[in-house]
């Protein structure tokens, strides 16, 4: 089955946003503008502009997420749109519903907006190729996450005040993080550079030809770095026997006081979330003055107001009516 | 009588490329001569078109019994008939699977009860493919059963497929092998490497497939038994190929025409029509395996004709189930290879039906007087667009569709009898 496409004029000719990959260096810093606008909205009193009044947004969500799919739902809602929340623990396949039915029965109802998150790599994209709403990846599988990407460079922006040449280390588990992944596309459009640090079991095959320098020795990357962003290290992968021990794991790859001190006091420390205290960052290392978690939370409902505004409010409305 | 006239006949196995006539009585090839006329024979006029040996595929799915909902023996013999194929040998992996005789004598009645082409059943090589106990292969072969496979798997247990091979050999019985070691490709859905990791797809290694290619050409070694490696897909795999057949072993292999056209860059559409297991190679692979149909390390070309449902491939792509419905666009993708000047006419056919016929120890078809009338006719010039809601298979799942193919099958002959025709 196929649907007629959009095609959008201007500065942002998307229907979809389902990856970094489809972005140019542009459009990238045309979404990180436009969320300098909206951040300010969100310090009013009054936290609400009408650009999307009278659209609805479907948040549909496969895997369970709190921070994501609030920060989406609070972003829809600062910009006047409707927004649902359908959150299925349980996958469509054990319900016995494709996506596909999914989509097509969410679809008679007119959403102007899907926001997925799926196990499944290649799931939003599906999504966007069988419905006319605009569709927002929030996460497919262990391929991209693609506005968590845009608010973690809009947050080395902040900080460092440019992303050229911005030296940027991702920890952990690189292997299966769509985080790093979409960091690594669009911080490569921005002419960034990106260090992975790892063991190689959670090095995924042929990354170095993503433009990425592979590292094993944190302290290394830690001396090396602008940024550092660490990673979340699900515990189940412990039984697919990615590394022995948690401990272990701790030991060379957690961030701690002790390498702390090879970091430049310029440095910022960054997670998107949520943190395993003790595992790959120890508690004294959140409440250091480098460490900007909250700061990426926070400027995560601007980007995402500036992708929904970009997608579909743009030709139509403006911010200030 | 059919008296077919004006074809050029091409059988690479007798040395035959002419120009004949060739007239077909009581299901044999009767004459072949410059020029026939019989008073009564039904004509058909092949002028220009390739007449050769009836193709033969190795390796088929016919989803019966179980699965009629995907394909069943008659409609996949229909399929085949329109693909070029007058034999087709079809994998155990049914509902129940084909690990016994009255399955076996079952999957016979349905063909003869399809009347198309040759239906020569696989069977399993342990009982429900579980790894663990042997099947009855000598009353397999009894009821019509020319070999034995795993298909979809491999039996693990190295000590298992020993006995297995040992047993198989005692009776004379090829084994084929699906070469996947299952701890290594895990939850692996697509070929390991730059693009897996660019597609967040959960990748296995060319690896899976090379170490079970070795291990099983080493049992085969320890145990004397015949061995076929099914859907080659790695260069690496081809070295372990070449150094059995240097050392002489009974050892021969099949490649499949999606595995000399397609590469693991294509996922990034996540079409699961380009699901297959094993998963796509890199291009590098598929050159590799075009030399390798050129210079003798594979035998033969099979469809690896593996029909599923619009509902089994219009779901993610982690969750759709591997496989092409390959039968109606085997041959043609062989033939535009041959247009493309990657192998030569005489090598496609000896790929395509005398190359299978060996490897399964069958009698094969040939183009001289006396034998049965087999027949494949190509229009080896004719252009035309892969067009899936064409197709006499039930399923539709071809990544090819659209594909403009320079060679097509345009008539199949099966014991005399014309199964398929555009002439």
């Amino acid at each position: 089955m196929t649907i007629p496409r959009i095609i959008k004029k201007g500065e942002f000719a998307h229907k979809d946003l389902v990856s970094m990959e489809q972005l140019t260096e542009k459009e990238i810093y045309l979404i990180l503008d436009k969320a300098r606008m909206f951040k300010e909205i969100s310090l009013r009193n009054i936290k609400k502009v009408p650009a999307l009044k009278g659209k609805t947004v479907v948040n549909l969500f496969f895997e369970p997420s709190t921070r994501t799919r609030t920060s989406f739902e609070i972003a829809a809602k600062r910009l006047s749109a409707d927004i649902v929340n359908i959150t299925s623990s349980a996958s469509a396949v054990v319900k016995g519903e494709t996506l596909l039915d999914t989509a097509q029965t969410l679809m008679a109802m007119k959403p102007d907006f899907m926001i997925i998150r799926h196990s499944f790599s290649g799931s939003a994209l599906y999504l966007s190729k069988i419905v006319s709403a605009s569709v927002l990846n929030a996460g497919d599988g262990l391929h991209e996450h693609p506005t968590q990407a845009l608010l973690d460079m809009y947050t080395m922006k902040e900080y460092k005040n440019r992303l050229e040449g911005l030296k940027v280390a991702i920890v952990g588990d690189i292997a299966h993080s769509r985080v790093a992944r979409s960091n690594i596309i669009g911080l490569n459009k921005v002419k960034a550079d990106v260090m992975l640090v790892g063991p190689k079991t959670l090095i995924p095959t042929g990354i170095e030809k993503m433009n990425v320098k592979v590292s094993h020795d944190l302290k290394e990357a830690v001396s090396w770095a602008d940024v550092v962003m660490m990673l979340r290290i699900q515990l189940e992968r412990l039984t697919e026997g990615l590394f022995p021990t948690i401990r272990e794991y701790s030991m060379l790859y957690g961030l701690n006081k002790e390498i702390l001190k090879n970091l430049r006091k310029d440095a910022i420390i960054m997670h998107p979330g949520p943190i395993n205290r003790n595992v790959e960052i120890s508690p004294d290392v959140v409440n250091d003055k480098r460490c900007v978690i909250l700061n990426q939370v926070e400027n995560g409902v601007a980007v995402r107001m500036a992708v929904l505004f970009l997608l579909r409010g743009a030709e139509k409305v403006s911010i200030e009516q | 009588m059919l008296l077919i006239k004006g074809a050029r006949l091409v059988d690479p196995s007798h040395h035959i490329d002419k120009k004949a006539d060739i007239l077909i009585d009581r299901g044999k090839i009767v004459e072949i001569k410059g020029s026939i006329n019989v008073r009564g024979a039904e004509v058909l006029s092949a002028t220009n078109l390739i007449l050769c040996p009836g193709f033969i595929d190795i390796h088929t799915h016919l989803r019966e019994p179980g699965e009629e909902f995907k394909e069943t023996i008659e409609s996949g013999c229909r399929a085949a008939a329109a693909g070029g194929f007058t034999a087709i040998a079809c994998m155990p992996n049914t509902i129940p699977p084909n690990d016994n005789p009255s399955t076996t004598r079952f999957i016979m009645e349905r063909a003869r009860m399809a009347n198309g082409v040759k239906v020569m059943p696989v069977g399993a090589i342990t009982v429900e493919q579980k790894g663990e106990k042997l099947c009855e292969y000598f009353s397999m072969k009894q009821e019509g059963m020319v070999a034995i496979s795993e298909d979809g798997k491999s039996v693990m247990n190295s000590g298992i497929l020993r006995r297995a091979m040992e047993y198989a050999a005692t009776h004379d019985i090829l084994v084929i092998s699906h070469c996947e070691d299952h701890n290594l490709s895990g939850k692996g859905v697509m070929n390991e490497g730059i693009f897996s990791t660019r597609f967040g797809l959960r990748p296995v290694p060319v690896q899976s497939e090379e170490i079970i290619v070795f291990r099983d050409i080493a049992v085969s070694s320890l145990t004397g038994c015949r061995l076929h490696i099914a859907h080659v897909s790695a260069a690496d795999s081809l070295f372990h190929i070449r150094r059995a057949k240097k050392k002489k072993m009974r050892v021969t292999a099949e490649t499949t025409p999606h595995y000399l056209y397609l590469s693991d860059d294509m996922l990034s559409t996540y079409d699961t029509n380009l699901k297959v297991n094993p998963p796509l190679r890199s291009r590098s692979d598929v050159q590799a395996l075009r030399k390798a149909i050129k210079d003798g390390t594979i035998d033969c070309i099979a469809s690896d004709h593996a029909p599923h449902s619009p509902a089994e491939k219009e779901v993610e792509f982690d969750i759709a189930k591997p496989g092409i419905a390959g039968l109606e666009t085997s041959a043609g993708l062989i033939m535009n290879l041959v247009n493309d000047g990657v192998i030569s006419l005489k090598r496609a056919i000896h790929l395509m039906s005398t190359g299978p016929a060996k490897v399964l120890g069958i009698s094969p078809n040939s183009l001289t007087v006396g034998q049965e009338a087999n027949i494949t006719i190509i229009d080896l010039r004719k252009e035309w667009v892969v067009d899936p809601s064409k197709f006499f298979s039930k399923a539709r799942n071809t990544p090819f569709a659209g594909y403009k193919l320079r060679g097509r099958v345009l008539a199949t002959i099966v014991s005399g009898r014309v199964l398929y025709s555009e002439l």
